[in-house]
């Protein structure tokens, strides 16, 4: 696998977009070939080459290909987005989008991420070595199409709204999350080890939520149904399996009622 | 202004009959003249292809449901907003392109005129505002009238002179160009929680039939002599068996001629026919019946039709038929955006992805490709999208290589995963006609602007035109064989001028041109009744007032006043 180093050298006035900085675009490229790839910065074009210094050699494909990303990336957003295979770290807090819309590989941030991280994730594996903002692994806005496939992990707390519209995969938190916890929510699973405050699983058709903190309020159509020991996240415990008022006869599911479930940790 | 020559191109005008030949176009003061002096800039066209600026006859381009359609749906622009280097600024959008990137992508493809096909009268000022920030390409928008009250009224009555003066009113008001009816009484029957699905069903309170709506519009239309005729999205859209009602409105046109001085023949357009051509009894046994459709219409030489090719995208559909929006949000459980427009008309949007692995998807792909290659006369069909229902314009490249070649749809065909099956339900596999240039010429250019009345100025080279004129990458004699090849020379115009200036240059936009804004003012003898009528809906129903109705001058500084006078028929 080879190496492609980027340090910032210089920060963006505004915002720097790097949809272009992920494995998927940088294969086959030397340095000075990856220089070149764009970077909007509001609506000037400009290329990674003017805001970072670039050394190393991409790998033949995404996958042969490991990204290390130095120096202070909290303007830089939509690093690793759309990632499909290979390696990418960053050393640094980042901005939004970060590890959107990936599809496979592996992406850590050393830092704290901004809002929508990790949205519509469909694949591979996310590391937050920090704390997230709102609408992590959810959908982009006004899309129906939330967080699909692959592991996300936060190892400190996230804000609100996240894995709204969530489809499948797993998103991890290890610390606590704000209000409204997969809203929408038709599959997949969230393990929440910290607190929640408050609506959690709100409009949730399919798929787990574990919480093994407090839920602050818990909403007021949920009911616990029995109790399950189950091992989550490797910790082996008893948990209280609550469903909501929200069953669904899907036409495609041939009349089935699914309902979702929040499983509290005694 | 500049005069250009454009030499050695492969010229296709179905104006004048002219299917390829070598021969030099001249360009002076924004017109097509017979010769230019010898300073004029030479447009080099060896191994192009050379014809008119195409016209659009049907797309939602413009107003408040693509507005809608925008704000409702960011995650459309999300991986489609880019500013290009150029004069051009952000393009952002995929099915609901916002209006800049709309005027850049139809002068890429070719185009210098675009029909917005639903305009609400009571939103006219938003529809203009729109028209007016899209830069180069010319544009009009026909206000609906399928479903408003006094159009209904007037007709129950039988009265063809009253419902003509109220749409030379509502045509003065919005800056409208012509008659426009969506789902006619079904969408105002809708706000009763029923439909019209055939034209005999009985529109609820007003008490009368779809069938008489569409006489009495085609009436109301000669009766004026507009440029464009009656303009029709039909009953029962979108449904296995609907052909039958199709056929069944269609032939409320049998017997009656076109009344105008524009030279248009028809008297009625019938758009996005694809939608209308489904035979059998459900989603399950459902048929093409694109043959039994342009059987009927290559027969009957006073239609012309629009195809409403499917592209098999995600994309946004947004129609005035709230009650078949409301249908497909049922079907697919994606967001629903309804609206109402008081007295008038409704319109309704709702995501739509139609994925090529779905066999009714795919087989409406088929049936709206059969509608095209079904019709003889390719003066008569146009091709169309119905932007953004079946797919975004910017797919027309696409569509024209289904078209054009028998290998590139049949690979497509061959590998849909339900292949077998839509083979089955239609007859696309059967077919061998590949679509010339010279035809696409007419579906496009020559064709469309004849059934708009704007035949004097668009659609071919003649001189005396206007200098609208596109330039392919495409020769002729090597025309591309593969799919990809196809659709990238029809994406970007070597060279697109708009009235004599050059807008696009190798794809790229290099000036804003001078956008017109068409409207059709048609003179009728004074009418007390109709004014009164106004003047009395206005006080006891409309939440505005009279005065703040019609759309100011300042909403379409740069426009083309089409005059028509219907004085003499009292
Ligand atoms: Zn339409």
């Amino acid at each position: 696998m080879n190496t492609v180093t980027l340090t910032v050298k210089k920060q963006p006035e505004l915002y720097l977009e790097c949809e272009n900085a992920n494995p998927d675009a940088f294969a086959g490229k030397k340095a000075a070939d990856i220089a070149k790839l764009g970077a909007y910065q509001g609506k000037e074009i400009s290329t990674l080459g003017d805001f970072f210094t670039i050394t190393g050699e991409a790998g033949a494909t995404a996958a042969d290909t490991k990204i290390i990303v130095n120096g202070d990336c909290t303007k830089m957003k939509y690093l690793g987005a759309k990632m499909t295979a290979g390696e990418m770290i960053v050393n640094s807090a980042c901005d939004m989008y970060t590890g959107s819309w990936m599809k496979g590989g592996k992406l850590t941030v050393n830092g704290d991420v901004h809002s929508f991280c990790g949205l519509a994730m469909a694949g591979g594996e996310f590391t937050i070595n920090g704390n997230a903002g709102n609408y992590l692994g959810a959908a982009y806005r006004g899309d129906w199409r939330g967080m699909s496939g692959g592991v996300l992990r936060v190892k400190g707390n996230a804000g609100s709204d996240v894995a709204s519209f969530m489809i499948g995969g797993t998103l991890i938190v290890e610390g606590d999350v704000d209000i409204h916890l997969g809203t929408h929510m038709e599959g997949g699973t969230i393990i929440l080890k910290g607190n929640a405050n408050r609506r959690v699983g709100g409009q949730l058709v399919k798929g787990e939520i574990y919480v093994f903190g407090k839920i602050n309020v818990m909403m007021p159509g949920y009911k616990p149904v029995g109790e399950k020991e189950m091992e989550v996240d490797g910790t082996k415990a008893m948990f209280t399996d609550f469903i909501g008022d929200l069953g669904e006869r899907h036409p495609k599911r041939k009349g089935e009622v699914v309902w979702g479930h929040i499983y509290m940790k005694n | 202004m500049s005069e250009y020559i454009i030499k050695n191109g492969h010229v296709f005008d179905a104006t004048q009959g002219i299917k390829g030949d070598k021969k030099d176009i001249c360009v002076k003061d924004g017109k097509i003249v017979d010769k230019v002096g010898s300073s004029a800039k030479v447009i080099d066209a060896k191994d192009k292809t050379v014809m008119a600026g195409a016209l659009e006859v049907h797309a939602h381009v413009a107003g408040p449901k693509v507005n809608a359609g925008r704000w409702y749906r960011p995650e459309d622009k999300h991986f489609d907003s880019h500013k290009k280097p150029g004069i051009t600024r952000i393009e952002g959008g995929k099915s609901i392109p916002t209006v800049f990137k709309t005027g850049y992508e139809y002068a890429r493809l070719g185009f210098t005129f675009a029909m917005e096909a639903a305009m609400p009268p009571l939103y006219a000022r938003h529809v203009h505002e729109e028209i007016h920030d899209t830069p180069i390409i010319d544009e009009a928008a026909l206000p609906v009238f399928g479903n408003n009250w006094f159009v209904m009224e007037y007709i129950k009555n039988n009265e063809i002179e009253n419902t003509a003066a109220y749409i030379a009113w509502i045509l003065r008001q919005t800056k409208g160009y012509g008659i426009k009816c969506v789902n006619p009484g079904g969408t105002e029957a809708w706000a009763w929680g029923l439909n019209c699905l055939t034209i005999h069903d009985q529109v609820p309170y007003f008490e009368i039939t779809p069938a008489e709506i569409i006489t009495g519009l085609i009436k109301a239309n000669e009766y004026l002599g507009l440029p464009h005729s009656f303009h029709i999205h039909q009953n029962d859209l979108g449904n296995p068996g609907n052909y039958k009602t199709t056929i069944d409105s269609l032939k409320l046109a049998e017997g009656i001629k076109a009344t105008n001085n524009f030279g248009r023949e028809q008297v009625m357009h019938s758009t996005h026919l694809q939608f209308h051509a489904y035979k059998g009894t459900n989603w399950g046994d459902f048929e093409s019946g694109a043959k039994e459709v342009m059987d009927y219409v290559n027969k009957q030489k006073n239609l012309t039709i629009d195809t409403g090719n499917v592209t098999l995208d995600e994309t946004t559909t947004m129609t005035a038929d709230g009650p078949f929006e409301h249908h497909l949000h049922g079907l697919n459980h994606l967001k629903w955006f309804n609206v109402d427009v008081e007295l008038e008309t409704a319109a309704g949007i709702v995501p739509f992805i139609y994925d090529p692995n779905n066999a009714v998807f795919a087989s409406q792909w088929a049936v709206g490709l059969e509608i095209a290659l079904y019709a003889k006369d390719p003066m008569r069909c146009f091709i169309t999208t119905d932007h953004p229902n079946a797919g975004p314009f910017t797919r027309y490249p696409r569509v024209y290589s289904w078209l054009m070649s028998k290998k590139v749809r049949d690979e497509r065909l061959n590998t849909f995963k339900k292949a077998d099956k839509v083979i089955a339900a239609t007859n696309l596999a059967n077919i061998d006609r590949e679509i010339t240039l010279y035809e696409l010429s007419q579906m496009t250019r020559a064709g469309p602007a004849k059934c708009l009345g704007l035949s004097k100025d668009y659609g071919g080279l003649k001189p005396g035109m206007n200098a609208d004129i596109a330039i392919y990458n495409i020769n002729p004699d090597k025309f591309p064989s593969s799919g990809a090849e196809i659709e990238k020379a029809f994406a970007n115009v070597a060279y697109l001028f708009k009235d004599g200036k050059i807008c696009v240059e190798g794809g790229k936009v290099v000036d804003m041109g001078k956008k017109n804004t068409f409207w059709v003012d048609a003179k009728v003898p004074e009418n007390k009744q109709v004014m009164h009528d106004i003047r009395e809906k206005f006080l006891r129903y409309y939440s505005v007032n009279e005065a703040n109705y019609p759309v100011p001058e300042s909403y379409a500084p740069h426009q083309h006043i089409i005059s028509v006078d219907a004085t003499t028929k009292a």
